[in-house]
């Protein structure tokens, strides 16, 4: 890679141990794909679960919070995902001491390394959405492909480390969707269905992520008949990223950069056709037997919009099972000033804040409260909690509160 | 007739030589493997029960989420890693863990990589040159 003066001297060590190892580890990356520079970047968004960080990687993060605050702390603004709990949930959900214990260290680590401790998925609707053009270095797939594609931002899927090298040296190496030339679509997908329930969006989203099929593939979507809302896109792209890695997508008017087919593809790319049946058998597939042990709505964690909405359905409910609405610590706060999580939880549901379903240790958690078969409107999370052990379907956001009432999905 | 030698595109990591372990199926940190015992765990993965541990990997294509940028981090501290990687195609994510994990990887071939090569085969991975090297067919 062509390095500039100041990236020279970071590499020589000259600003520190700690932002010379995170140099190091980029040009490792940029090396491995070609890149040809650095490109500098705006944000950093780090995700650092400890379910996935383990005690190495909380470990190797104390190692680099322990030099000077000169050299160790992040020199543009680094935000965090959801964390590995909600400490002050920790106990309904049975998570043991020494995840919490592990938790807690990572969190001292990130805050000395001058971290901010967001611990959201959908800082695009609660921190500071990345604007078009905007480079970012952003972890979570979710937040990369609603980036992408929504806001025209430019970013890779940025893992936990990588993520943490971008925030230390202001940096990342200029590959990928960062290039004008890969951001152009690989594939025409023409629909004549546009989904009405977010269990549907997310549904349509994961068909297209499995026909796309890799990271390199950009489709670009025709024939949606409206402008789709912020939380409908965001479980169309994280459906599309955890089902077929994809990192941006277009929407023919309806993205910024796609106004026109001729903007984003050649005539000669592959076309698909999909709708409303490959949805729904994408749904179906993950249908088991009507009982249901737990109901979760996370992943993403859910806007204020969504909380809103599903506090109206529980008035007057009562829960008979387990049921988990995930927020960020943003939104959270609202909800409790706004009555809405009284109202979840009236009707026997319980409101988490700053954790994800899916990086809470799922498979451990599942074991301890005898949860195997759950209902979510996420299309992400059922794709992900079957390799957790559980059981997981698919439904509409009434289809679930219906199932928190019996305990079976009709 | 097979090759002998085949180029990557993309190679990071350190010259290896070992047993290979090939599937036409892709790989998720999170989602195939029980990390602990060092085996394939997803039910619906084609080489569910089969041990990892010390084979270089070769599969078709990276896939999941960002986890298994540090998964292969703190795998490799237990010593519970493939010995090398070897993909059709990878992301980001594949490559950002690998070199944390200081593994080695080779990704990108003139053709399906998975299907040229048996699981048993002897191989010698040579990421400075980008090469592979099948020192043994599998018997």
């Amino acid at each position: 890679m062509r390095l500039s003066d100041h990236e020279q001297a970071m590499l020589a060590g000259e600003m520190g141990p700690v932002r010379q190892i995170a140099l190091q580890h980029q040009i490792k990356v940029g090396d491995f794909f070609g890149a040809a520079d650095f490109v500098p970047v705006t944000q950093a968004h780090i995700m650092s679960d400890t379910e996935s960080l383990g005690e190495a990687g909380v470990a190797w993060l104390e190692r680099l919070a322990s030099h000077s605050a000169a050299e160790r702390r992040v020199c543009i603004p680094t935000i965090t995902d959801p964390r590995g709990t909600d400490f002050s949930k920790a106990a309904l959900l049975k998570q043991a001491v020494w995840m919490l214990d592990l938790e807690q260290r990572a969190i001292d680590a990130l805050v000395r390394l001058g971290v901010m401790m967001t611990d959201t998925c959908i800082n695009y609707q609660t921190v500071l959405a990345a604007t078009r053009a905007e480079h970012v270095a952003f972890g979570d797939t979710g937040v990369v492909i609603y980036s992408n594609s929504v806001g025209g931002a430019r970013s890779n899927f940025e893992g936990g480390p990588s993520a943490l090298a971008a925030g230390l040296t202001g940096r990342t190496p200029r590959y990928g969707y960062h290039l004008d030339g890969q951001r152009q679509a690989t594939l025409r997908v023409r629909t004549d269905w546009t989904p009405t329930t977010l269990n549907e969006w997310g549904a349509l989203g994961g068909v297209i992520g499995r026909l796309a099929g890799n990271y390199w593939a950009v489709p670009v979507v025709e024939g949606i008949e409206r402008a789709p809302g912020s939380d409908e896109l965001k479980h169309f792209g994280a459906a599309m990223a955890s089902f077929g890695s994809i990192a941006l997508f277009h929407m023919l008017g309806v993205t910024p950069e796609a106004a026109r087919l001729q903007d984003v593809a050649g005539a000669d790319i592959p076309q698909v056709r999909v709708g409303r049946a490959d949805a729904l058998a994408l749904q179906s597939s993950y249908r088991g037997d009507d009982k249901v042990d737990v109901v979760v709505f996370s992943g993403p964690q859910l806007s204020l919009i969504e909380l809103a909405a599903l506090a109206d359905l529980c008035d007057g409910r009562h829960f008979t099972i387990p049921v988990l609405a995930v927020t960020s610590p943003q939104i959270k706060p609202d909800a409790d000033r706004m009555g809405l999580t009284e109202r979840i939880e009236g009707a026997g549901g319980t409101v988490l804040a700053g954790m994800c379903f899916y990086q809470s240790y799922a498979r451990e958690i599942a074991e301890a409260n005898g949860w195997k078969s759950l209902v979510t409107n996420s299309a992400k999370m059922v794709n992900i909690l079957g390799g957790y052990g559980y059981r997981p379907m698919l439904a509409s956001m009434e289809e679930c509160v219906e199932a928190g009432c019996t305990g079976r999905l009709a | 007739m097979s090759r002998s030698e085949y180029t990557a595109r993309h190679a990071m990591g350190s010259r290896v030589e070992g047993i290979a372990l090939v599937a036409k199926d892709g790989f998720s940190a999170r989602y195939d493997l029980d990390r602990i015992q060092g085996v394939f765990s997803r039910p619906a993965h084609k080489l569910v029960g089969q041990s990892y541990r010390d084979r270089i990997l070769v599969l078709d294509t990276a896939k999941g989420g960002v986890a298994s940028a540090w998964m292969l981090h703190e795998m490799k501290t237990r010593g519970v890693t493939p010995l090398a990687l070897v993909f059709n195609s990878v992301n980001p994510i594949i490559a950002q863990g690998t070199a944390l994990a200081d593994l080695t990887m080779l990704a990108g071939f003139d053709c399906d990589i998975t299907s040229v090569l048996a699981s048993g085969a002897r191989l010698e991975l040579i990421p400075e040159r980008r090469l592979l090297r099948v020192l043994a067919p599998a018997s």
